[in-house]
């Protein structure tokens, strides 16, 4: 049975361990020397992937002409915070910032709501034409109806520069539909039997017994869509006719297409700088809450992969 | 490895949303669908003679439960389906989502014309081809080389960094890379360091597959381990203590345990990868290219969408984007189908 609290500790099972604890034999020379240019590739790997983030931030706090020499790259040079001032400055930031907030929270209540309900649904066995139920998500994993019928039907609906072009259509990823049912079926069956002799309806269990004890993975689900919802893009790019609307994320789409075109164009060094450093300051700012967040929030969005995928 | 969801359409929309974190998994959760603790057995013998009615009155608050997220698949997932019609039907923009009159094939036969689709399908070939070949394994040999650290906290560390690209928005991803391969980017001042002349990476077509697949090996590898990890920590410790005293060495051990641990975990992603071959990537080539590299950036997804959002030929694009559709479920049945025949795992 899956109980709250070892949801949050699946995650552990990553590094419980390993199969290799326990050690009669010493290590051969060979396998000594393999385990020092382990570790030392793993440290290039991470330093790596870090680079990029320490790029960014080292080209926001530069001066343009220090970037336009390539001098930056893990240290800023020229330190200055003006394009900081500017780009917080620009109102539209602000308004579309407050955007991606508003569509985030709509869409992402709206998805908790519907997968949380159809989950629940779909994980009792006694429900008769359950297996129907979950092949009609299933199916759409594998096939849909594709960009233009749904470009299409989105319009037709009348949706198009509301919230709902974006909160509807994404509203239950089947991925996340199925973490939650295989959460629902290792629940305890004793105590939604113990709520149902108490007279619960099944209203009364889901709101009352099992919500109440499933805040782990709620909890996880509700990282899953915020951060998905958080990071889209195409959708806001689709729907949205006025800047007005723009989520943050077509704000920052829109200043580096403009930047490119000034680079491809080979227009003025000055103008193409001065893009960089604003281009590196807003992706900064538009990163901040995730960076800032993802050090706590990471071991929920593993243990919910991992309910996904691991028999319970 | 796709960034996109396990979807196999064209750029669909709930592509755009990247919500499956390892859309691989997805499917795997589906075939685990855990066996009921004892007795399920015999009162679902029971259901399979009720009937509707008295299934309805039993679960009723249940079956209410369903109606909307049911109700949103019907309108959002089922309606865009029966909407692909409409590649053999005439489309008024303003008239039926279903369109006007029947053309027949006029559309397939359209693109079976077009030049431009056949540079497209083969740059989505290409590029499909170059990320099974040399992104799927990367997680395998990133999880096996944290699998050998006894450090938990360094391994814990570097786990951590590893995952963080993947909760990137790919406009960030984007961004990021046309700060690094700039003309006085890092790359290129280090290309600049060993004597080189800098390269105009995202204005030179031949250019183009490299920065795509290494941005996404940045973006993805991390987290894929995940599986692969979880798969190792399953594997029996007594397999080790029974191969080491047959005098294997750690090589062998890893070679004749190891991997055939996390064979089924192989098996699974390989599938799901086959499946989403067709989906390149769209939305970050979308943010990436331009007419300049069109000739290796072009995919069927960025091109339809060209086609049918930029220049409003929707049944045009809906025949491209439907014929994209039916060769990634073919590739994921056919996949499917030959995992199960030659080494007895499948999704389903």
């Amino acid at each position: 049975m899956v109980t709250a609290e070892n949801v949050t500790h699946l995650d552990e099972q990553l590094s419980k361990p390993t199969v290799h604890a326990t050690r009669t034999v010493k290590d051969t020379p060979g396998y000594r020397v393999f385990r020092v240019v382990n570790a030392t590739l793993l440290v290039i790997i991470a330093g790596v992937t870090l680079y990029p983030f320490v790029n960014l931030v080292a080209q926001a706090f530069s001066s343009e002409a220090f970037i336009n020499a390539g001098q930056v790259n893990l240290w800023p040079k020229g330190f200055n915070v003006t394009t900081f001032n500017l780009v917080m400055g620009d109102s539209m930031f602000w308004r579309n910032y407050q955007n991606t907030v508003y569509y985030t929270v709509v869409a992402t209540l709206v998805a908790m709501v519907l997968t949380t309900t159809f989950a629940y649904a779909i994980s009792k066995y006694h429900l008769k034409g359950r297996k129907v139920f979950i092949g009609i998500a299933v199916f759409t994993m594998f096939f849909n109806g594709g960009l233009i019928p749904n470009y299409v039907l989105v319009n037709e609906l009348g949706l198009r520069n509301s919230v709902w072009a974006i909160a509807l259509p994404n509203a239950i990823s089947v991925f996340n539909l199925l973490v939650m049912k295989s959460f629902f079926e290792n629940f305890s069956t004793e105590l939604e039997e113990a709520a149902e002799i108490d007279g619960l309806s099944t209203y009364g269990k889901l709101w009352r017994i099992v919500l109440p004890l499933s805040k782990a993975v709620i909890a996880t689900m509700v990282l899953f869509y915020s951060v998905s919802f958080w990071n889209s893009w195409f959708a806001a790019f689709l729907y949205m006719d006025h800047r007005e609307l723009y989520p943050v994320t077509v704000y920052l789409r829109n200043l580096i297409a403009g930047a490119t075109s000034v680079d491809g164009a080979a227009g003025s060094a000055e103008a193409t700088q001065i893009a960089a450093n604003v281009k590196a300051v807003t992706m900064l700012l538009t990163v901040l809450p995730i960076v800032c967040l993802y050090p706590f929030v990471q071991r929920y969005f593993v243990s919910g992969v991992m309910l996904g995928s691991v028999k319970q | 490895m796709s960034t996109d969801g396990v979807t196999v359409g064209g750029g669909a929309p709930q592509a755009a949303l990247a919500h499956d974190p390892v859309p691989a998994v997805a499917a795997r959760g589906a075939v685990d669908a855990p066996q009921g603790p004892g007795g399920r057995a015999a009162r679902k013998r029971r259901d399979g003679h009720m009937t509707w009615r008295r299934a309805l009155r039993r679960d009723w608050q249940l079956y209410s439960l369903l109606v909307l997220p049911l109700l949103f698949f019907a309108v959002f997932r089922y309606v865009p389906m029966a909407g692909n019609v409409i590649a053999f039907r005439r489309f008024r923009p303003g008239g039926s989502i279903f369109g006007e009159e029947w053309v027949g094939l006029h559309y397939v036969r359209m693109f079976i014309n077009d030049p431009t689709f056949w540079n497209v399908f083969q740059n989505t070939l290409v590029l499909g081809i170059l990320s099974l070949v040399i992104i799927f394994p990367l997680p395998i040999v990133l999880a096996l080389m944290l699998n050998e650290l006894r450090s938990q906290r360094f391994k814990r560390i570097i786990q951590t960094i590893s995952y963080l690209p993947h909760f990137m928005s790919i406009v960030i991803v984007a961004g990021l890379v046309f700060q690094l391969t700039a003309m006085r980017g890092t790359v290129n001042q280090i290309i600049t360091a060993v004597g080189g002349a800098p390269i105009g990476f995202m204005q030179l077509p031949e250019w183009f597959r490299t920065v795509y697949i290494s941005s996404e090996i940045w973006q993805t590898v991390g987290w894929g381990t995940i599986l692969y990890l979880a798969a190792l920590s399953t594997i029996d410790p007594q397999l080790y203590e029974a191969a080491r005293i047959d005098g294997a060495n750690r090589w062998r051990q890893t070679w004749h345990v190891t991997l055939p641990g996390i064979r089924p975990t192989m098996v699974v992603l390989l599938i799901l990868n086959i499946g989403s071959f067709m989906a390149v990537g769209f939305e970050k080539i979308l943010l990436l290219y331009n007419p300049l590299l069109y000739p290796t950036a072009d995919v069927i997804a960025t091109y339809l969408y060209r086609v049918g959002i930029g220049s409003s030929q929707f049944s045009y694009a809906t025949a491209i984007g439907l014929f994209e559709a039916i060769i990634g479920l073919t590739l994921v049945l056919s996949a499917n189908a030959i995992s199960r025949r030659v080494v007895g795992a499948s999704l389903w």
